[in-house]
């Protein structure tokens, strides 16, 4: 992955970036929020694809958390909070649980974020099947909590596993994606 | 942009996280004490939404019937030769339904039989099931100013689906019978016995509250119970079945795993207000209580 670096600190004289330069820039930076948003927007419409609603939250949080590790500046907190705030309004369970949990989960990607870049792929794989077991189990108590009963686990253990079997496979669509079109350097 | 100092703006991007944090823990706490803002802003979303998901709908449904017939071409022959064997069983059928239709039509006339008014009803599709982890409903997108009110029933061709619980401006929102907090209650067709039809989020609620000494039967039907006020008592729900001894079920008639096209009903029940019981004597005001016509039991006392 290459760095993430704005021109200006770039050693050298360059000539200011036009006015197209700077939209392709904008657009490759803004790629991966809307690329989740509009995964999160594709799984909550109707295709009767099973397991849809358990999908959700193992795409949102492996983006999230993958981007936070390796491009902080096109997966900010603000944009974690629009993508929260969008996928609890689509749902229909208690406002403002999810928008909670990936907030959390960005917060640990990047604060280990010079670790876990580092890190081999099985690595942080391991880490993100940790970090996303207690971002499950956090929804799971606080859903259980703010509704009054206990709901069944089995779900959120079905979620919890299909999140962590598709992070390796978003990993690498996610690495191809962030060394082509995603990629604000190659502007 | 005003100019900060490197550190200032550092120490202003590290706060950013933990305040949105904040903001999330409040949002929860909002949620909680306002469901009905909550409800407002989703179902505004959802009515923006409705019809992007009914785009998306439409060639899925058009692929499946595409697939059915081509299925259906396959094995024409076949479904000839059951058909004609059906026309004439059914013809028969016919012949019993239309003379048991005079007879009751007669046997009715006799009677004085008040027939019950006929239900309007206002047809819409299922756009989206938001049905998540721990809720079973759907929302339908229909015209809500042709009269949909709310706690109104909902059927598809086959058997009840469920009761609207909210209205947006072009799409309300279905509880299915199978959802964790739906109750309604049924009457068994064969053994007469009334029960309650809980769901529990799986595709078959449970049957809770029959009575002990007289047990649903295994494959009898289960009609709703006119008890409650919003619901006509007859409509077809399901069928009964053991899980194991002692555990019965509703298998529902309604596809509810894929829902199509649904009819809200408006039975107009919610409108009826029950009269004074008959011989029930008005509250009178205490000031009043002087010119009863009768001393009162309790002066005398």
């Amino acid at each position: 992955m290459t760095p993430d670096q704005a021109p200006e600190f770039q050693p050298g004289i360059q000539p200011r970036p036009s006015l197209w330069r700077r939209l392709d820039m904008l657009s490759r930076r803004g790629l991966p929020a809307v690329l989740t948003a509009l995964a999160v927007l594709l799984l909550s419409a109707p295709f009767g694809v099973p397991g849809q609603a358990e999908l959700l939250p193992g795409i949102l949080l492996s983006s999230v958390f993958f981007w936070s590790v390796f491009r902080p500046a096109s997966m900010s907190s603000p944009i974690v909070f629009l993508l929260g705030i969008l996928v609890d309004l689509l749902g229909f369970g208690p406002p403002g649980v999810m928008l909670l949990v990936v907030l959390l989960v960005h917060g640990v990607a990047l604060s280990g974020r010079y670790g876990f870049s580092r890190a081999h792929i099985l690595v942080l794989w391991l880490v993100f099947g940790g970090v996303s077991l207690g971002a499950t189990a956090l929804q799971w108590g606080l859903i259980s909590a703010l509704s009054l009963h206990l709901v069944p686990a089995i779900a959120f253990a079905f979620q919890w596993v299909l999140g962590v079997g598709l992070f390796p496979l978003l990993c690498v669509v996610f690495s191809t994606l962030g060394r082509s079109i995603a990629n604000p350097d190659r502007a | 942009m005003i100019p900060l100092s490197i550190t200032l703006r550092q120490a202003l991007e590290r706060l950013v996280l933990p305040i949105l944090i904040v903001a999330a823990l409040g949002i929860i706490l909002l949620g909680q004490a306002d469901r009905a803002l909550t409800e407002r802003v989703r179902m505004g979303l959802a009515d923006i939404l409705a019809p992007a998901y009914g785009l998306v709908a439409w060639p899925q449904e058009q692929a499946r019937t595409l697939l059915g017939r081509m299925r259906d071409m396959g094995r024409i022959e076949a479904e000839n030769q059951r058909l004609r064997a059906e026309n004439a069983n059914l013809r028969h059928w016919y012949d019993v339904a239309a003379a048991l239709a005079d007879e009751n039509a007669s046997l009715k006339a006799n009677l004085h039989w008040m027939p019950d008014p006929s239900p309007s009803f206002v047809t819409g599709r299922v756009v989206r099931d938001t049905s998540g982890l721990y809720a079973r409903s759907v929302l339908v997108a229909a015209n809500v100013d042709a009269g949909i009110h709310k706690d109104e029933i909902v059927l598809d061709g086959s058997g009840m689906v469920g009761r609207v619980t909210e209205i947006g401006s072009r799409s309300v929102r279905v509880l299915l019978i199978t959802d964790a907090s739906s109750r309604i209650p049924v009457r068994l067709e064969v053994s007469h016995g009334a029960a309650i039809m809980a769901g529990d989020n799986s595709g078959t609620p449970r049957l809770i509250y029959y009575p002990q000494d007289n047990p649903p039967i295994e494959g009898e039907r289960v009609v709703t119970n006119g008890e409650i006020d919003t619901m006509p008592p007859g409509l077809p729900v399901g069928q009964i079945h053991y899980v194991r001894p002692g555990q019965p079920v509703v298998i529902p008639f309604a596809s509810l795993g894929h829902l199509d096209i649904v009819r809200v009903f408006d039975y107009g029940r919610s409108a009826v207000i029950p009269p004074d019981a008959p011989g029930r004597i008005p509250v009178r005001r205490p000031a009043d209580s002087l010119s009863l016509p009768f001393p009162s039991p309790l002066r005398r006392g």
